[in-house]
């Protein structure tokens, strides 16, 4: 039971993850009728957005410290970083710690604007293209974006650490009458859990509550009436789509304490966000979701070493493995609406 | 000739002779000249022009033809080189039986594979091979590690059997004649070298190249491209597409496996990152730079994509100086770095670039962009001019 448990807890982050990107992935598609190659990308860069504003808080200029000395003899030099000189040590050495979370903040606008550069610049073009040209013109997008980041960040992980508040492990197990210490689960995998969880909802609310959402649900469904009621549903798609890629980058963000970024984790998210946006059926947002979390807990169950043990080597293959089976059992996916993607 | 009409036979031909002459074609620079490191004449690169050049007429095969985009060919590429090498292990060094079993092995994973894949179209189908392909390199890395060797690749060891060794040389070798081995002729200034693997690729190429002809102008051939442009058609006159789908895919499926083998007979040895999403991206980028469903297109783009790899991943930094030198410094510092972004380990992203520019530009690829020149040109000349291969570009998009 407790090992079920942990299981579960261990999917959710990745799944949370997963989720987040076929959302995007599912709105750009609902939308636009694209299927975005890029999108791993956008995660990414969501993720280098953390990244860059660590490395922007710890700009440090030098300073000679006469009392003390390096290992050679010489008076040691002292980095200090900006932000403690402007806001006192205590202030700086806090925004440095936090500048994953607050990161956020900084990703939302850049997020939006690659997102609305994007879409305006390349993707604008590709409306009316077969899907072929649009996964071809996005791959390579993604490949020129990936190469840019590895090229001004270097080919290694970066660690970008949680704040250290958030350090450490929350005992699971003792909130549900097991023993202590044996269901722990990190405390920033829970936020990401709940902000991943916070997101979703908020897209679905907005969608679902505003006149925009609706506005666009409508142009969802039949873009073409929509818009010879004169709206101009254009306008709407390209917000929709820079929302997409917020999303994308904010799962990012978040993301780059638990896996240090790097500039091919996009691509390795992308390949599964798509076989998640397939399992959960093409254009159905609460799908996408749904799938995500399933696919993320059932990779976390493939894991365990009882299961291992039964099927070798199916932790590598359950995703693409349940894939192809929903696939060909349910041709539409999990959630799938009649007369998306068949030709 | 052969079956073949007029103008497919000038065609083959032309190619005959450039896969013939390409040690001398491609070595234009003397040996001594600063120009020298753009020569592409040797061995290894060759070798891979008609490698790669044979994957992508493969992969052109499925994709140009009945417009099914497979993401995940290069699983059949990884088969291929496994099976090779194991023929190595067990036979001995002749590539002929590694070859033949590469190509076997291949046909049935393809067939496998896309007789589930085909059941469905369009992105699904992207999206069942890529899964299957994944599953493919994932496993190869883990639970099949007896038949694979895992991360360190498979490799002739010398206690393997090897029953058909004998006394013949313990390299790859065609009846004696080693892979490796190459004569080189000296002309003036310049050096040529004629490889021996080279020129067994390049007779399978030629193979595969004249197959693939015949397989456009056949009947079969027109049902693909008739399930390209409307399917729902071709099922309303009573024909089903699966087999023939199947047909082409399980062909393509050979075509990358004869590749794997003729890779593996190159260089004895396998691993699993041949079967890597990332390679079969680039077979879509050789066949679609070169341009779909044209016959020359992808050993165009094959050959373009595998020269410039080449090239630019050589260039550094010292080498942008020679060039720019003679400029100001401020312009040479701004140039070199503006150039830095393309080239060195930078290719990747020149390459992303070119396939952008190439997809949103110029769908019909390289092939497109001659013609496009050669009407140019010719103006004047007859319009019948451009021909069934300019049709055949037209088709990449159908009547919608």
């Amino acid at each position: 039971m407790d090992a079920i448990i942990l299981q579960i807890l261990n999917g959710l982050d990745k799944g949370s993850a997963y989720a987040l990107i076929a959302l995007g992935l599912t709105l750009i598609f609902g939308t636009l009728g694209v299927v975005n190659f890029a999108h791993g990308a956008l995660f990414m860069i969501g993720a280098f957005c953390a990244v860059t504003l660590q490395r922007l808080f710890t700009i440090s200029y030098e300073t000679i410290d006469e009392t003390k000395t390096d290992f050679l003899g010489n008076p040691a030099k002292v980095q200090t970083p900006y932000v403690e000189s402007w806001f006192g040590p205590d202030v700086g050495q806090a925004v440095i710690d936090w500048s994953v979370p607050l990161a956020i903040l900084f990703a939302i606008p850049i997020m939006a604007l690659v997102g609305f550069a994007m879409e305006r610049g390349l993707i604008k073009h590709f409306y009316r293209r077969p899907h072929a040209d649009q996964i071809l013109v996005t791959f390579g997008l993604a490949i020129v974006l990936q190469e840019l980041i590895k090229h001004y960040y270097g080919a290694n992980p970066i660690q970008t650490p949680a704040p250290d508040a958030f350090r450490g492990s929350f005992d699971f197990g003792v909130l549900l009458g097991f023993d202590p210490n044996h269901i722990i689960y990190p405390y920033w995998r829970m936020i990401y859990f709940a902000f991943a969880a916070i997101i979703v909802g908020a897209v679905f609310a907005f969608l679902r509550f505003t006149t925009f959402g609706m506005v666009v649900r409508a142009g969802m469904a039949d873009r073409e009436t929509v818009g010879l009621l004169g709206i101009n549903i254009d306008k709407r798609f390209t917000i929709m789509f820079a929302l997409a890629a917020v999303v994308a980058g904010l799962a990012g963000v978040m993301y780059a304490p638990i896996n240090s970024p790097n500039y091919h984790m996009g691509m390795d998210f992308l390949v599964l966000s798509f076989v998640v946006v397939v399992v959960g059926g093409m254009g159905s947002l609460p799908g996408a979701v749904l799938a995500g979390f399933v696919l993320g807990i059932l990779e976390s169950f493939a894991s365990m070493n009882e299961i291992k043990q039964i099927i070798p080597g199916i932790d590598q293959i359950i995703i693409y493995l349940v894939a192809i089976i929903i696939l060909l059992t349910r041709p539409r996916g999990l959630m799938g609406r009649r007369g998306v993607m068949e030709e | 000739m052969l079956g073949l009409d007029r103008k497919d036979t000038i065609l083959l031909l032309v190619v005959a002779l450039m896969a013939l002459l390409a040690p001398v074609l491609l070595n234009p620079f003397p040996v001594n000249s600063p120009l020298a490191q753009f020569n592409a004449g040797y061995p290894d690169l060759m070798q891979r022009f008609a490698i790669f050049g044979i994957f992508a007429i493969g992969f052109n095969i499925l994709f140009g033809l009945t417009g099914y985009l497979s993401f995940g060919h290069a699983a059949f590429l990884g088969v291929g080189s496994y099976s090779a090498v194991w023929m190595f292990k067990l036979l001995g060094y002749n590539v002929i039986p590694a070859i033949i079993l590469s190509i076997i092995v291949a046909g049935l994973f393809a067939l496998l594979i896309g007789w589930i894949s085909l059941r469905r179209s369009g992105i699904y189908f992207s999206i069942l091979t890529l899964a299957f392909a994944e599953m493919s390199f994932r496993l190869a890395y883990s639970v099949l590690t007896p038949l694979t060797n895992g991360e360190t690749g498979l490799q002739v060891y010398t206690d393997d059997p090897q029953i058909l060794l004998g006394d013949g040389p313990h390299v790859p070798h065609l009846f004696g004649m080693m892979m490796r081995s190459s004569t080189t002729i000296h002309a003036g200034p310049w050096e040529f070298t004629l490889p021996v693997g080279y020129y067994v690729c390049a007779v399978l190429l030629l193979a595969s190249f004249y197959l693939a002809i015949r397989i456009f102008r056949s009947p079969f051939g027109m049902m693909l491209r008739a399930i390209k442009s409307n399917q729902t058609r071709m099922n309303y006159t009573g024909l089903s597409p699966r087999p023939y789908t199947l047909a082409a895919f399980v062909i393509s499926g050979m075509y990358a496996g004869l590749a794997g083998g003729l890779m593996a007979s190159m260089d004895p040895l396998a691993g699993a990152e041949r079967m890597q999403w990332t390679a079969s991206g680039e077979v879509v980028l050789m066949t679609i730079l070169g341009g779909a469903g044209t016959l020359i297109g992808p050993i165009l783009g094959a050959g373009f994509i595998k020269y410039c790899e080449n090239i630019f991943s050589k260039i550094n930094e010292g080498v942008l100086h020679g060039w720019f030198g003679g400029l100001p410094d401020g312009v040479e510092n701004a140039l070199i770095w503006v150039a830095e972004h393309f080239v060195g380990s930078g290719w990747h992203l020149t390459l992303g670039l070119l396939f952008m520019l190439v997809v949103t530009f110029l769908p019909g690829g390289l092939v497109e962009g001659g013609q496009r020149i050669g009407r140019f040109a010719f103006r004047r000349r007859d319009r019948k001019a451009s021909d069934a291969e300019s049709d055949a570009a037209k088709q990449r998009n159908p009547a919608e």
